[in-house]
């Protein structure tokens, strides 16, 4: 279990080094997970190329989510929004490092889905959107 | 710090915990289980499980109609199920005992049949803040279509009914009341029969939520003289996919079938039907055979042990817990105290979300529940998005408890709090 718990997770969940408000953004969009409340907002700043300039999110939720929602927001800076359509499920177990169970790993997973929601200009998110 | 083994229980626990046979594994190499999550589901009793199993090995076959030995076999254990829960919730009459899947599809049931025809737009029902989505959402649904009016009772800071505003909104002349008798998250145990006896002054028909209740202290329909009582087999020791609405007399049979199917009928010609009568008129189609004989052995095995005696070990347990859970530093406890409540904890720890804490409670074998517990709008009220609920049964002991302190205090070590 303190393999579940990494220090990284711990660390970004204490201490993330993307969160905020990005205002005004060029995307932006926010999900619950109506499982456990946990709750994602994502601003992004994205040049004419295409490439992600700025990425913060907010929110409020477990270790898992929160970290997760960090690290990710650290993998998409200066990456191009094609790049950023193509993460799967797996790179988001491959960042955080550990296995999850289907329920933790809705938790791992609902900054991807509002990024892809976002990034794809969706009305909604779908879980489909982060199904490999 | 006191310990497990100076607290008293009227209940002979080692016997009561060999008759669950789950309680003996390990959920991991060399770690036991704590089962703390009773209010979610109970586990079962080997009393249980072999009662169903004997429906299948011997006597599997559908009800009411058949005329051959597995068919009588089969129909006779049905209705003894029937007859025993009559008597559990001292019920006037088994046919007042309609078998639903759970309490949510009871509710659903009053709602649909008894509110369509009973309720017209602009109408009021009374609900409470301490709802869970199964009292809810079946309102919300009945209200959209026909147009009523909902209001809610509030919930005090520790957890109560406010009594005051419940006699405030009582004025407003609602035609329902529908409530929970205790809480499944801060598990407060609400004073029923009076709320029922106001509620009817006031002119409401009372809807009683027993999903907690039923399970755990012995309610009597007539003495609470409740209208409708919803609760489900699976959290009483029974198995899933069997609950109960009781209703009056007089209500149910003035309510229109919910399902129309098989065996809910007594004549069919092409484009009419006659219905059958209580209780067969609200079960369409062939029921949860095996699940109703399952609940009628867990009714069985809960009286003889007694209801009292449980109500009174799981008060000596809340209390226990209560007391071992005050020790620990920036910890919070919702709901009242131990002489208002049944044996539901729920608590969150500052710096560390419920998920965490159940997830590392589970490394030690301590089964919890995290989350909104089905019941989001109180989470809004304690302005909490999630909380780490312990809840006990008949079958939990103090050790459990302790093991469940000592599990914490690896959470405040692994997050630093």
């Amino acid at each position: 279990m303190d393999d579940f718990y990494r220090e990284l997770i711990i660390d970004r969940y204490k201490n993330p080094q993307y969160r905020g408000v990005l205002d005004p953004a060029d995307i932006r969009f926010e999900d619950d997970n109506p499982l456990c409340g946990d709750h994602i907002h994502i601003d992004l700043r994205v040049g004419e190329d295409g490439i992600v300039r700025e990425a913060l999110f907010e929110g409020k939720g477990c270790a898992i989510s929160q970290a997760s929602a960090d690290l990710l927001m650290e993998k998409i800076h200066g990456m191009h929004l094609d790049e950023v359509k193509k993460i799967s499920k797996q790179d988001i177990l491959d960042m955080l490092g550990i296995e999850l169970g289907p329920v933790r790993l809705k938790c791992a997973l609902l900054s991807l889905k509002v990024l892809k929601a976002g990034v794809y200009g969706l009305g909604e998110a779908s879980d489909d959107l982060v199904e490999d | 710090m006191m310990t497990g083994q100076v607290q008293s229980t009227p209940l002979n626990l080692e016997k009561i915990r060999d008759d669950f046979p789950v309680l003996r594994r390990q959920v991991r190499p060399g770690v036991s289980l704590v089962y703390l999550d009773s209010t979610a589901t109970s586990q079962k009793p080997t009393m249980v499980i072999e009662a169903m199993d004997r429906y299948y090995r011997q006597s599997n076959a559908n009800i009411h109609r058949g005329i051959h030995v597995l068919a009588e076999e089969a129909t006779a254990a049905y209705e003894e199920a029937r007859e025993k829960v009559q008597k559990f919730i001292h019920a006037p009459s088994s046919r007042q005992v309609i078998f639903t899947r759970n309490t949510t599809e009871a509710i659903n049931l009053v709602a649909y049949s008894w509110g369509f025809s009973q309720l017209k737009s602009g109408d009021l029902i009374l609900l409470t803040e301490m709802e869970h989505h199964s009292n809810l959402v079946p309102w919300y649904l009945l209200a959209e279509r026909i147009g009523l009016r909902l209001e809610f009772v509030s919930v005090t800071e520790d957890g109560l009914l406010d009594q005051s505003d419940f006699e405030r909104k009582l004025e407003l002349k609602p035609k329902l009341f529908a409530f929970t008798h205790m809480s499944n998250v801060v598990g407060t145990i609400n004073p029923a029969k009076d709320m029922i006896a106001k509620a009817h002054q006031a002119g409401a028909v009372a809807l009683l939520d027993g999903a907690q209740s039923v399970p755990h202290f012995c309610v009597n329909v007539q003495e609470l003289d409740v209208d409708f009582l919803a609760f489900s087999g699976h959290k009483m020791c029974g198995p899933t996919g069997i609950g109960v609405l009781y209703g009056k007399k007089e209500l149910l049979e003035k309510m229109p079938p919910f399902l129309g199917g098989g065996d809910m009928i007594k004549r069919v010609t092409l484009g009419s039907f006659k219905p059958n009568e209580l209780p067969y008129k609200f079960e369409a189609g062939t029921p949860a055979i095996a699940e109703a004989i399952g609940l009628g052995a867990a009714v069985d095995y809960l009286s003889g042990i007694g209801m009292d005696a449980i109500a009174q070990h799981e008060h000596v347990l809340v209390r226990y817990a209560l007391e071992r859970l005050a020790e620990i530093p920036n910890l919070r406890v919702f709901g009242p105290s131990a002489d208002k409540k049944g044996g539901v904890i729920s608590f969150v720890m500052s710096g560390v979300h419920a998920h965490d804490v159940s997830q590392i409670l589970d490394q030690y074998g301590v089964a919890i529940r995290a989350g909104h517990h089905c019941a989001m709008p109180l989470h809004e009220k304690f302005q909490i998005p999630a909380t780490a609920r312990a809840s006990f049964y008949l079958y939990n002991t103090f050790e459990e408890i302790d093991r469940l302190v000592e599990a914490i205090y690896r959470v405040k070590d692994i997050f630093g709090v």
